[in-house]
């Protein structure tokens, strides 16, 4: 029996160790030993709580209070304030933006009352340096019980019923692969994590691996017994060193336990896990690259079939699942398929985890159940968009998806519904955008990632995509026609229709889908030259309104380029010829008197 | 730590490591009986934290599970300190004072126990949040 009166539990995923957790962690660690109570209290350093807006979290248990944005020098107020006297610290309490009051526990907080947490279930709550937390949290339960009580084929309809799909973002059916994988005979075969995630502001598997690595390594084995495999590769970015650093820690333990190794449970299975380490190539999280590079090969795409379920790493049957598909795994053993298919909608039961990002204003990572809104993601626990400026779309998918209109918000997110107008699920990836986001130039930034990160293997990809971006840069230069409009059309239909892998498939979606909904802005580009959103530089300039302009002189001092003219009093003009477009006076302006257009 | 071959040890590192745990998934449970101690200035110049540790203490040995024992600042009886409150789902709270390391011992075993009210202890002025 531990004698600790209370937990301070600091997030330590990689967005608040980036902004001094660890440090805070120290300085509570030495505040405790000068006031003498290093036996009552422990700071417990855990995965990530989601909230990154709000980052560092601490959460103090048993008294449920949740801090936020928590500096090292809130360390000694705490301790004496909250730890000692039981005087709550106001200050670093969540302020409802709404009605002004501060709350204390975290289910309180909007951001996470219409959260289900399954794949997320440990992180932030338990210490994942620890394996003895997550087997007090039931972990390793599914699979002795997996071992012990079931059959392969048993564990592999348990999977098909609860109708878990990809959450890597194919959204295929978990267990169906996991029975193809069985039934190709081979005297080895491979479990495979994919934790090569890759999307541009995504970071769910991330924090997953950060938060409870454990969970990852349980189901990998119930994987491993199901299909018939004996070792299993978990293929992450070597970018995520605090990730590959826990799973170490992890398998180091596991091991140590004989949850991984020879003979689990006295049951002779044998099952071990090794890591491999990507180069952070994009194309390496489509299977087939990924299983070359496993192999130390280029990581290259080659055509299926055959599926890795039939030849994969080593020419040997594989089964290759997501690090998100992995942590859902052990409580559909220890909750039954049931209970899991009662969460989220009839075709895509469970949850799935989102990486928010953009202009919107709890940015952070949120689980929720499948069908749920859009309008309920971005507003209720997104908190709407920042500085009151107005929805214009949402990314999902990455650079394999496509934009999402304020028309189809209140669509149920589902991989089917999401896939029919013209997006996709994809790994998770949500970036919201305002009023202020050129379409065009959106377009263009995901363009550019997947040109630069095209392997180079087809045609159709390496050089269509290039021809593609040259004409988005045209036209956000000004010069462009309405041909091009055409082109960027037919040139990305090509593409979509020629390439081998998914890279190639989906890669012009941003472009197609932003011009099926924005056409208006890309026609503003190419026909009156002019870039509504006021991103393009070439395509907008800065005017002074002379009876708004009192000649204040703060728009010609802060001008970087000097090319503000006029005195005190006097109206005030920009010398176009040389305007930069900085923004600048724009930004200081207090009499709106200058007009972007 | 030698490698597992049952189930069964795997249930025993469990059970010994769900103390651990404890403390913070009662935090989360909605039925727990919460235990709030007085722990401001004079809370602890007249033995708060002797109180609570004796409390911490006796439920730890009572094998008590669901009970959360937190701190509060002063709660304005400073007459009565240290002042400890017993907080149960659908009861109205009671409010001990005096509470000194045995009596302590005592509302943990009687009260939360066994369910009897220490009607000695209890300060007979109704006591509700005003928000």
């Amino acid at each position: 029996m531990s004698n600790f009166r209370m937990h301070l539990l600091v997030c330590g995923g990689t967005g608040c160790t980036a902004s001094d957790s660890l440090k805070l962690v120290k300085m509570l660690k030495e505040s405790i030993k000068k006031h003498e109570i290093t036996n009552e209290v422990e700071v417990v350093v855990t995965g990530c709580f989601g909230f990154c807006e709000k980052g560092p979290i601490l959460k103090v248990y048993p008294d449920n209070v949740f801090y936020i944005t928590v500096k090292p020098e809130d360390a000694e107020e705490i301790i004496t304030e909250h730890v000692i006297k039981g005087r709550k610290v106001e200050r670093l309490l969540y302020v409802e933006p709404n009605t002004k009051k501060r709350l204390e526990g975290q289910k309180s907080i909007p951001f996470y009352k219409k959260q289900i947490r399954i794949a997320l279930r440990n992180c932030g709550f338990i210490n994942p340096e620890d394996i003895n937390e997550y087997i007090a949290a039931d972990g390793y339960q599914a699979l002795a019980k997996c071992l012990t009580e079931m059959s392969p084929d048993e564990v592999i309809d348990t999977v098909i019923q609860s109708g878990l799909r990809g959450r890597g973002g194919g959204g295929y059916p978990t267990g169906l692969k996991w029975k193809y994988t069985r039934q190709n005979q081979s005297d080895e075969k491979y479990i495979i994590c994919n934790a090569d995630e890759g999307d541009p502001g995504a970071f769910m598997d991330r924090s997953i691996l950060e938060g409870d690595p454990h969970s990852v390594l349980e189901a990998m084995a119930i994987a491993g017994y199901a299909i018939g495999a004996q070792y299993g590769y978990i293929y992450i970015r070597a970018e995520y060193p605090l990730a590959i650093n826990r799973l170490e820690i992890a398998i180091k333990q596991a091991r140590k336990l004989g949850l991984l190794g020879e003979n689990i449970f006295s049951t002779g299975f044998n099952f071990d896990i090794g890591l491999r380490y990507g180069a952070g190539a994009f194309v390496c999280g489509e299977e087939t690259a990924l299983i070359h590079s496993v192999e130390g090969k280029r990581g290259e795409p080659s055509s299926k079939p055959p599926f890795p379920a039939q030849r994969g790493v080593w020419d040997k049957p594989s089964c290759v699942n997501n690090v998100e598909t992995f942590a859902n795994i052990p409580p559909i053993f220890l909750k039954g398929p049931a209970w899991f298919k009662s969460i989220g909608t009839e075709k895509s039961p469970g949850t799935k985890v989102f990486a928010l990002a953009g202009k919107v204003n709890n940015v952070g990572l949120v689980e929720v159940p499948m069908g749920i809104t859009l309008r309920e993601v971005i507003y209720d626990i997104g908190g709407g968009i920042k500085n009151n400026k107005k929805f214009k779309a949402v990314q999902t998918g990455g650079p394999s998806g496509g934009c999402i209109t304020k028309e189809n918000l209140d669509i149920p997110i589902d991989y089917e519904s999401l896939n029919s107008i013209g997006s996709m699920m994809g790994s998770g990836g949500m970036i919201v955008m305002d009023e202020d986001n050129c379409m065009v130039d959106i377009a263009k930034f995901y363009l550019e990632f997947t040109k630069d990160e095209s392997c180079g293997k087809c045609t159709p990809c390496r050089i269509g995509n290039t021809r593609m971006l040259e004409i988005l840069e045209k036209i956000t230069k000004g010069n462009g026609t309405e041909q091009d409009l055409k082109d960027l059309v037919e040139l990305g239909d090509v593409i979509k229709d020629t390439s081998l892998c998914g890279l190639g498939q989906t890669s012009p979606n941003p472009v197609l889908s932003t011009l099926h909904y924005f056409q208006d802005e890309y026609l503003a580009h190419v026909k009156d030259k002019h870039c509504p959103a006021g991103v393009c530089q070439a395509l907008f300039s800065f005017h002074i309104l002379p009876d708004k302009c009192v000649g204040c002189t703060a728009c010609a001092r802060i001008c970087p380029a000097h090319c503000i003219e006029g005195e005190r009093k006097i109206v005030h003009v920009i010398d176009q010829s040389r305007c930069i477009k900085c923004s600048a006076c724009y930004n200081t302006c207090k009499f709106n008197a200058i007009e972007k257009g | 730590m030698a490698k597992l071959k049952t189930v069964e040890e795997l249930k025993k590192i469990r059970q010994a490591a769900l103390d651990q745990l404890d403390l913070r998934s009662t935090a989360e449970s909605e039925d727990k009986v919460l235990v709030r101690v007085g722990m401001a200035t004079c809370g602890i110049a007249s033995g708060a934290r002797t109180t609570m540790k004796a409390i911490l203490d006796e439920i730890a040995k009572q094998g008590l599970a669901n009970v959360s024992v937190t701190q509060t600042g002063c709660i304005g009886y400073c007459a009565q300190e240290p002042v400890v409150e017993v907080i149960s789902k659908g009861m109205p709270s009671v409010l001990y004072g005096k509470v000194d390391e045995n009596r302590g011992r005592e509302i943990v075993i009687e009260h939360i126990k066994n369910g009897r009210l220490l009607q000695n202890a209890i300060i007979n002025k109704s006591f509700e949040n005003m928000e």
